[in-house]
């Protein structure tokens, strides 16, 4: 019982921390048809300098901020200087993207060697919590209670809040607005006027600072080493397939069914955890091939 | 700028005016007689180079660069031909290298021992079936997906082998793998090895050439321009498509047993999604219209990776490539191929 709860809670947290990742790569392909596989570059990216912010300023939150705000700028850079210029061309966007992804890999590998960094969260952060659930009772009736990381916890918390700010920015606000319209009809919306450059890069902007985002939490929760790019974008691709691309609630259901069964997984069968990941992503595939939240494409 | 990837699905609009004019045929009828030659000229300096060359030439770059071309040539059966990009040929090639291991003689995990003669069908069996059923996902999405669904597979096998003892003994994979002496030749050995090389590479090159052109070879360039189009006529696209990537995984697993041969073994390195996108590297650098593109784009890959020691930091060698791509992606879109074309249309 208590390994299936502890199973549980850690297929949350990883769904959050998956769902960090896979919103951006989702939200940016669904405006603008562009799937970035720079994407997972830009998770470790994000990272590494948030690391860097952290041990220079002292203070993790800085680490988040710098981590956050330098991949937007990174994705404001992309969608300005490179994607903005082979608009509609998705295949050579997506070459340029992998040639970005294997500079980047390398570069970083030059900057940050192969070792694997871990940081610390603020000292309130560390450690573990009691959660309310009784495991036990100890001899003189005071129950024993499950405890869990509080770091964990907080990645939770974190995607749930940014998965509801994100739903309610999109939904609710007059940018959200324009990029649903977008995603609908990118012709019509730049034809009401609106100026969908820059529409483009506060989507790209958003995309890629959650990566960044992910990135740093991510990396404080688990470590910062060359390879979890690949991990990330995989993590990013099985996601989107399964949740649907292009929709930010199919990211954040995908997220949750993929990290609950990559933990039960790694619980239950340890070497075969990654085929109940594929499994999965072909059952999506063969049933609903434009995934469980996509819109089928006319 | 407004260069883009003629006959690649999934660049933009052309349904309109590009596939009237969209050439049935890769080599222009104009220049059918300089490829001729260029066929004639290609296999002379192809058969007589191991007798010029050193063994260091005529194995690691003559026999690699076939291999790796003939992988990228079944990359582009499916991309050039028949608009799908996909990322898994490498892990289709890994497989039966795997295979191989397994089935045949190797060290390191458990090896059945069969015979060459059982053990080289049964790998590119499981090779072929792989991308068959890669190709039945595959499919099941259009354009743009099929990147998103190869690589998604790609990944997802190379972290199975790695975790996985029972089949694909984990980490360290297998040793010792060796093609048998078969009358009385190691064909191990670099001049033997290079002409099996140049056997399989031949081959695979004049078949697809001659697929390309037969009625199943023109449907697939019709569904790629136009898969709606070819439904309503009453082609069954689908069928088409899955027997394409059932082509392409025969032509990748023959040479992944190459490959597997030439590596001497095969660990999960070997189909990394590093060595994944080299192969699309390779491809794209090379050129997606003709099949003479990947094995162009081959020889200059294996070159570079050999010889870019000597004028660059080796340790930035995967910067250097990628940088190129990027180059090649943004200034000729066709690769090297089509900048060549150009320059032979350019000339008298």
């Amino acid at each position: 019982m208590k390994l299936f709860i502890l199973t549980s809670l850690n297929g949350l947290t990883l769904a959050a921390l998956y769902f960090l990742v896979a919103s951006g790569f989702t939200l940016v392909f669904g405006l603008m048809r562009n799937v970035n596989l720079a994407h997972g570059s830009l998770y470790l990216l994000g990272g590494y300098i948030g690391y860097e912010a952290a041990q220079v300023s002292g203070n993790w939150f800085a680490g988040v901020a710098a981590g956050t705000l330098a991949m937007a700028v990174a994705g404001v850079l992309l969608q300005v200087l490179v994607f903005r210029w082979m608009e509609g061309q998705e295949l050579r966007q997506t070459l340029v993207t992998i040639g970005i992804s294997i500079v980047a890999a390398d570069l970083m590998l030059a900057v940050w060697s192969g070792n694997t960094y871990q940081f610390n969260p603020p000292a309130w952060l560390i450690g573990t919590t009691q959660l309310p659930i009784v495991l036990a009772h100890k001899s003189d009736g005071t129950a024993v209670l499950l405890p869990y990381p509080t770091y964990r916890l907080f990645l939770l918390a974190a995607g749930v809040v940014i998965g509801v700010g994100l739903w309610l920015f999109i939904n609710k606000t007059r940018i959200g607005m324009m990029i649903r319209a977008g995603v609908d009809d990118r012709g019509m919306l730049d034809a009401s006027g609106i100026n969908v450059h820059v529409v483009f890069a506060i989507v790209f902007a958003i995309g890629a600072g959650l990566a960044g985002f992910a990135g740093v939490v991510g990396g404080t929760a688990l470590s910062i080493a060359p390879g979890e790019d690949v991990r990330y974008l995989l993590a990013s691709l099985v996601v989107v397939i399964v949740g649907g691309l292009g929709s930010v609630t199919g990211a954040a259901l995908g997220a949750l069914i993929i990290g609950l069964a990559e933990q039960f997984g790694l619980a239950y069968f340890p070497t075969y955890g990654i085929v109940l990941t594929f499994v999965i992503m072909v059952a999506a595939l063969a049933f609903r091939p434009q995934g469980l939240m996509g819109r089928a494409r006319a | 700028m407004t260069v883009r990837f003629e006959g690649i699905e999934g660049t933009g609009n052309r349904e309109q005016g590009t596939v009237g004019s969209a050439p049935l045929f890769p080599v222009p009828s104009s220049l059918f007689p300089i490829a001729a030659i260029g066929h004639v000229v290609a296999a002379v300096l192809l058969l007589a180079f191991p007798f010029v060359a050193t063994d260091f030439f005529t194995f690691q770059i003559g026999a690699y660069a076939l291999i790796m071309g003939t992988i990228a040539l079944s990359l582009v059966l499916l991309a050039g031909y028949g608009g799908m990009v996909t990322l898994a040929q490498m892990s289709v090639a890994g497989l039966a290298g795997y295979m191989i291991a397994i089935f045949g003689t190797s060290a390191g995990g458990t090896a059945l021992g069969w015979p060459w003669f059982l053990a080289i069908p049964a790998a590119v069996i499981v090779g072929t079936l792989f991308n068959v059923i890669t190709g039945l996902l595959a499919i099941r999405t259009e354009g743009i997906f099929t990147i998103v669904i190869t690589l998604a597979i790609a990944t997802a096998f190379y972290y199975f082998a790695q975790q996985n003892y029972d089949i694909f003994n984990g980490h360290s994979g297998f040793s010792a793998v060796a093609p048998a002496h078969v009358l009385w030749v190691d064909w191990r050995a670099p001049k033997p090895f290079y002409f099996l090389s140049l056997a399989v590479a031949a081959l695979s090159y004049a078949g697809v050439l001659y697929l390309v052109r037969t009625p199943f070879g023109l449907a697939m360039q019709a569904i790629r321009d136009n898969s709606r189009r070819m439904e309503a006529i009453g082609f069954n696209v689908p069928a088409h498509r899955v027997a394409a990537y059932a082509v392409a995984g025969l032509i990748a697993s023959v040479a992944g047993v190459l490959l597997v041969w030439f590596d001497g073994g095969i660990s999960p390195g070997s189909i990394s999604v590093d060595r994944a996108i080299k192969i699309l590297i390779i491809a794209v650098v090379g050129g997606m219209r003709h099949p003479a593109g990947p094995f162009l784009g081959a020889i200059l890959f294996v070159l570079l990776q050999n010889f870019a020691i000597d004028f660059v930091n080796p340790e930035r060698f995967n910067t250097y490539i990628g940088l190129a791509f990027l180059l090649v992606v943004l200034v000729s879109p066709d690769g090297l191929l089509g900048l060549l074309s150009k320059l032979g249309k350019g000339s008298p």
